[in-house]
């Protein structure tokens, strides 16, 4: 089966097309018996991916390499800048291309927006954007996509809303993003002092998408397919009793599922680490699907990786 | 004195800037841009052997305005365009022997490379890394620009403000 997919590197979900989302889907899908450790196979053997993590970030890494391993491939990297040379002063620019001497392909995470875009201008093996700054995550999107695209049999077609930080969020403007290629409807839930830039809802209206706004979860819920959330940061409101008031209102407890007329398939999603957006009694009800999530970035990374090394 | 001298003489009277012999008159610089335009020029960091004069604040019909004259050598329009970005309604006047032998409004070129630094202070662009900084023209009333690196726009005084 060929798969449509002409990408040298992947930097930002917008340079992808449906088609080149549905590929990778495609393939993680195919991914997922290897990835749960059921199924062998040696598809990156001889293979080597170098990880290199300017900023800490253990899941997007161990996931990363957890990919690679599991497709017979290798791995090298550091997962903190004071063990690499950029301390010494290396440019990220010498950095890439040393390491693109040494590995098939590169995965890139770095505090700096427009990282991962120089990486690839300087690399001559592929570069997967793990992160740059307030930048894009596109992983992070490609797997959003796939878990929504699992649970519900296709990513049209869905009524989702997304909820927490809309304004510095990086993984929600991607999301948005990524989503608008598709048929859907969206609802933003935040507080006044966290909606979603009007860059991003000029981008729906342009393209069509139905959208709207509200301030409460409660307001919308019984509507939703599928709720997104994030986290709030407290470093985001001028006083601590700023943030517990906002908070409060931006959490999801078992309680509330049960007594709102909650749709009975309604997914709750989260990129995690979540702080205390969702209670642990939620995680035990059939609407938790943020481990899920977090376990679909095994396939989609597989997916990338064996797309991209074997163009 | 024939009809052509006379010609010359009253619009040299005209023009309060004393008139180049060669050379290259900017006109219409939006108030207070000049400085830039010499900057985008290069004509601040350049060693010249030239003479180079400005004038800020003149008077004009749509209001004040600045004029750069660059005496003796005629610059490049693809050097020219890139004062668009501070003063789009800027115009070029090539001189030969005090006459205008050619006049044209500067032109937004696609990309603008080099020549502003971006607005997002975390840019991968703004860090010492082997790159210029570089944009692409994506709106032209106003003029935005997008970053080609961490694609933030910049636009208005945003521009002026990051002229390298």
């Amino acid at each position: 089966m060929t798969y449509e997919f002409e990408k040298d590197h992947v930097v930002t979900i917008k340079d992808f097309s449906v088609e080149e989302v549905k590929s990778v889907f495609d393939i993680a899908e195919k991914m997922i018996p290897t990835a749960e450790g059921e199924e062998k196979i040696s598809d990156l053997e001889g293979k080597l991916l170098a990880t290199l993590f300017y900023e800490p970030s253990t899941r997007t890494r161990l996931s990363f390499e957890g990919a690679m391993k599991r497709m017979g491939g290798r791995c090298i990297g550091f997962a903190k800048p004071g063990t690499s040379s950029a301390k010494k002063g290396e440019t990220l620019a010498d950095t890439i291309r040393v390491a693109a001497g040494y590995a098939d392909i590169i995965v890139l995470r770095h505090p700096h927006e427009g990282a991962a875009q120089l990486a690839a201008n300087f690399s001559d093996v592929p570069v997967i954007n793990a992160g740059d700054g307030a930048g894009h995550h596109p992983t992070q999107t490609l797997l959003d996509l796939f878990t929504i695209n699992e649970e519900k049999g296709s990513v049209s077609d869905n009524h989702i809303g997304i909820a927490g930080d809309l304004k510095y969020g990086r993984t929600v403007h991607s999301l948005t993003n990524a989503l608008s290629m598709f048929d859907t409807e969206l609802t933003f839930i935040s507080p006044p002092s966290l909606k979603m830039p009007d860059e991003i809802l000029r981008e729906l209206e342009k393209k069509g998408i139905p959208h709207k706004e509200v301030e409460g979860i409660e307001e919308v819920i019984e509507e939703l397919d599928v709720l997104y959330m994030t986290r709030i940061q407290r470093e985001r409101f001028p006083s601590d009793k700023d943030y517990e008031k906002v908070a409060e209102s931006y959490h999801i407890e078992k309680e509330m599922l049960d007594r709102k007329d909650t749709k009975e398939d309604l997914d709750i999603m989260h990129p995690l680490p979540r702080v205390d957006e969702i209670t642990a009694d939620v995680d035990s009800t059939p609407f938790a699907k943020y481990f899920r999530q977090a376990a679909n970035g095994i396939p989609i990374r597989m997916a990338l990786l064996k797309l991209l090394i074997e163009g | 004195m024939s009809e052509n001298e006379e010609k010359k003489v009253e619009k040299r009277k005209k023009i309060k800037i004393t008139p180049i012999k060669h050379g290259t008159v900017i006109d219409h610089i939006r108030k207070g841009q000049a400085m830039k335009v010499l900057k985008i020029l290069g004509l601040i960091e350049r060693d010249i052997d030239f003479i180079v004069s400005i004038a800020m604040n003149v008077d004009s019909s749509e209001g004040k305005k600045d004029i750069v004259k660059v005496e003796d050598m005629e610059l490049k329009n693809e050097e020219l365009d890139k004062i668009s970005l501070v003063s789009p309604e800027a115009t070029v006047n090539i001189i030969r022997d005090y006459e205008v032998v050619d006049k044209h409004r500067v032109k937004l070129p696609d990309v603008v490379k080099g020549i502003l630094r971006c607005r997002n202070q975390n840019c991968i662009s703004n860090q010492d890394e082997p790159v210029k900084p570089e944009f692409e023209v994506v709106g032209k009333q106003p003029v935005t620009l997008k970053c080609n690196y961490c694609e933030r726009e910049m636009k208005g005084e945003e521009i002026s403000e990051n002229v390298i």
